[in-house]
């Protein structure tokens, strides 16, 4: 192949390795990787890239102060369209953004830009470059509910613009999915998560923990007895789906979100905290989301033979290509088109396995994917003694049923308009999961910059 | 950090804290619960609310230091701090959104079982608040297990204390009550029983059979106690429930006990139970979900 059409190879731990441990898997470039592959860019005039990214960072600029070695003035290129380029350039599906729209990818591979926005972030970091807090502010009192991506990109921009942002979070630790959900290997949580939230406090914005919207104090409540001019809600998608199969609440069955919340915030995998973790010797992941892939990693860290059962196909796993490739490294063993019908249990009420039918693909659905067909007589068991079940979130609907006048459409997500956030209540905004149901991370970021922008525009005019 | 404020040794094995948490204390109601975590590495515990004080912030919890966890908080005391203290989780007792006018028509028995008095406690009093008087079954093992007896007596209508072995008030479980008031031509519409899983189980056989409608408070095992992990689920009739966001409380001819209970001993180890079961002796009550305690 001619020079510059292959990127530069990013360093990992070797499968093998990292199946074993917590680290995290991908090493990131070094100044001369990062120099190396930005060179590669062609610099377009019209930046396709740009097109594809949800917060439309200046990729171009970005990229290019990179490859001149200016990587101070590349970090605050991507800041000041993005609150955690160190998340984003970790987690972003980016085959199916930035670089699926790279014009080197239509001959050799795209520019790993992803790859160059997490060196920009961690080298940042490194330096101890902090986004500015701004001089003046406008006293005007802000609600930010969640401090998962949603609230935190909503936060940081009301922040920069002079606002007196307070961020209300119902876990003990800021961060939602990235702290929860998120696996320490894919996202490290010191090194990583923990400075972004750092970053957006240095912005000025005050973090109270431990408090529950709807429950602690409601919406009105903060607007009414608090002083808050605005709300901006963030709050996610973070009630499990289960499949209603026979058998599902037997001892062994964890929903993704109890399993990862577990081994993440509580870090019941270690043995200094106290926790405790679900062990298990043969796991069975049913998904194919990042969130299924996440959870079978964590199992098979472990100690877990793991097994991911998904009903449609490769092509159709919704999980970003390289949680999957991954995966399928450290020896996921993948179960494709294969349905779960009952989870079988033992006479003391655990799990010892689950029955399964194989699928075929039919004719596309709504979703426009193939949708699954039942192959008849094909019923066979998958011997387990944990059940993961990865089949989705939907919003919780605390917050709607407390608060007056906030509309919620037939799938509980708040009813908000996608370029400010506003809702059908005075005052008050949404995005992210809260309103998309269960996305990703930089569509939630997305999402809560709308929603700044709305509540900007709103006590502008007020 | 939330401060502890009282720590109360109320009889050899449970305790009484009152915790300065001014936003719950401002907004809970009976029939709710909190999540407490003592450190960065301690777990989120779900307790139920005993009483709270809306003017001076506080909550007051009970509990009996069973787990490692509760162990901890045994060692904690006033002037010490929580790291995190939660809530109000879960919805509120049905009786606090009933009409009063309605409330005063009904002929309301509350059953308690140990630990479970503390639970109780809030709902009679809001109700005593509000006018009405309610009938309370208080269970406990032997007298010295018996909790606040004083303040129960202060708000209950009738208050009827049993002891199984007979060493206090009347003698056999709570269930022999039931009967027995039945029995004397008392008649009762709605009946609330919290204690510990066993104790709810055949309370709801007995009311069955007497055909008094019945609400229990369910304890799971909980993560976040938000409605997020799933892990507290129950099936109720034909349904499945969370127990943090759909209770705690939920009709008790409908919970499906023997799987609750069977649920509850997911991260008890072997070891663990044995330890319980040496550490609580005559008090042991199933806690350990794998016995099936007095039964």
């Amino acid at each position: 192949m001619a020079a510059g059409l292959e990127r530069v190879v990013v360093r990992e731990q070797a499968p093998l390795v990292r199946a074993a441990n917590f680290e995290e898997v991908c090493l990131g470039y070094n100044k001369e990787e990062a120099m190396a592959e930005a060179a590669r860019c062609l610099n377009c005039k019209k930046a396709q890239c740009m097109v594809g990214c949800p917060v439309a960072i200046d990729i171009p600029t970005f990229v290019k102060q990179v490859a001149d070695g200016d990587f101070e003035a590349a970090y605050q290129t991507i800041v000041a369209s993005s609150s955690l380029p160190a998340v984003c350039g970790r987690v972003c599906p980016q085959e199916k953004q930035c670089e699926g729209k790279c014009v080197r990818g239509k001959k050799g591979d795209a520019v790993s830009i992803g790859k160059l926005e997490r060196f920009v972030a961690d080298w940042a970091r490194e330096n101890g470059i902090k986004p500015k807090k701004p001089e003046t502010t406008n006293g005007k009192k802000v609600a930010v509910i969640g401090s998962g991506p949603a609230g935190l990109s909503c936060a940081g921009d009301l922040a920069k613009w002079g606002y007196d942002v307070t961020i209300f979070e119902a876990l003990h630790e800021a961060g939602g999915v990235l702290t929860y959900g998120i696996p320490e290997f894919r996202l490290p949580k010191d090194a990583v998560v923990k400075p972004e939230v750092e970053n957006i406090k240095s912005l000025g914005v005050k973090l109270e923990t431990d408090v529950i919207i709807g429950k602690s104090v409601t919406i009105d409540e903060l607007m009414e007895e608090e002083g808050f001019e605005a709300v901006f809600i963030g709050s996610g998608a973070g009630l499990p789906m289960f499949m209603g199969i026979p058998g599902e609440n037997a001892n062994g069955v964890y929903s993704a979100n109890e399993y990862l919340t577990r081994s993440n915030l509580m870090k019941a995998r270690l043995s200094d905290y106290d926790t405790p973790m679900p062990e298990s010797k043969k796991c069975v992941v049913v998904g194919g989301g990042n969130v299924a892939m996440d959870a079978a990693r964590t199992a098979l860290r472990l100690g877990a033979e793991t097994h991911i059962v998904y009903r449609r196909g490769e092509e159709e796993l919704p999980a970003r290509a390289e949680e999957v490739h991954h995966a399928k490294e450290e020896g996921i063993i993948f179960d494709l088109l294969t349905n779960p019908v009952e989870i079988l249990t033992d006479e003391n009420g655990w799990v010892k396995g689950i029955r399964c039918v194989r699928m075929e693909l039919g004719e596309p659905d709504a979703s426009g994917r193939r949708r699954p067909v039942v192959i008849e007589g094909s019923e066979f068991e998958i011997e387990a003694d944990a059940v993961i079940m990865a089949l989705g979130t939907s919003p919780n609907p605390l917050i709607a049923s407390t608060t007056a006048g906030l509309e919620v459409n037939k799938r509980r997500c708040i009813v908000a308009e996608a370029e400010n956030g506003q809702t059908s209540k005075a005052g008050v905004f949404a995005g992210g999961d809260a309103v998309t149901g269960a996305a990703t991370v930089i569509l939630a970021m997305e999402a809560g910059r709308a929603g700044a922008k709305g509540i900007h525009e709103y006590l502008s005019n007020k | 950090m939330y401060k502890i404020l009282k720590v109360e040794q109320l009889n050899p094995v449970v305790l009484l804290m009152v915790v300065e948490a001014k936003r719950v204390a401002k907004s809970c109601l009976p029939g709710q619960f909190i999540i407490v975590k003592l450190d960065e590495k301690g777990e989120r515990v779900p307790l139920t609310i005993c009483d709270y004080d809306r003017e001076a912030g506080t909550v007051t919890i009970v509990f009996q230091p069973v787990g490692a966890s509760t162990q901890k908080f045994a060692k904690l005391q006033a002037g010490d701090y929580f790291m995190d203290f939660v809530g109000p989780l879960g919805r509120p007792s049905d009786l606090c959104e009933e009409s009063i006018e309605e409330l005063k028509k009904k002929k309301i028995l509350f059953v308690a079982g140990g630990v479970g008095t503390a639970p109780v406690y809030p709902q009679v009093k809001w109700l005593h608040e509000h006018g009405v008087e309610a009938d309370v079954i208080v269970g406990a093992k032997t007298k010295d297990l018996v909790i606040l007896e004083k303040e129960m007596e202060a708000v209950a209508g009738n208050l009827y204390i049993t002891t199984d072995d007979g060493s206090y008030g009347r003698h056999g479980m709570v269930t022999k009550v039931i009967d027995d008031l039945v029995a004397e031509g008392k008649v009762y519409d709605h009946c609330v029983a919290i204690g510990p899983m066993i104790m709810m189980k055949f309370c709801c056989l007995t009311t069955k059979k007497h055909g008094i409608p019945t609400i229990v408070s369910m304890n799971p095992v909980m993560v976040d106690g938000t409605g997020m992990c799933g892990a507290c689920r129950l099936t109720v009739g034909n349904e499945i429930k969370f127990a943090c966001v759909d209770g705690p409380e939920f009709d008790g001819h409908l919970v499906n006990f023997d799987e609750a209970m069977k649920r509850s001993q997911m991260y008890k180890t072997a070891e663990g139970r044995a330890v319980l079961k040496q550490k609580e002796g005559d008090t042991h009550h199933g806690g350990c979900g794998n016995c099936g305690g007095d039964e």
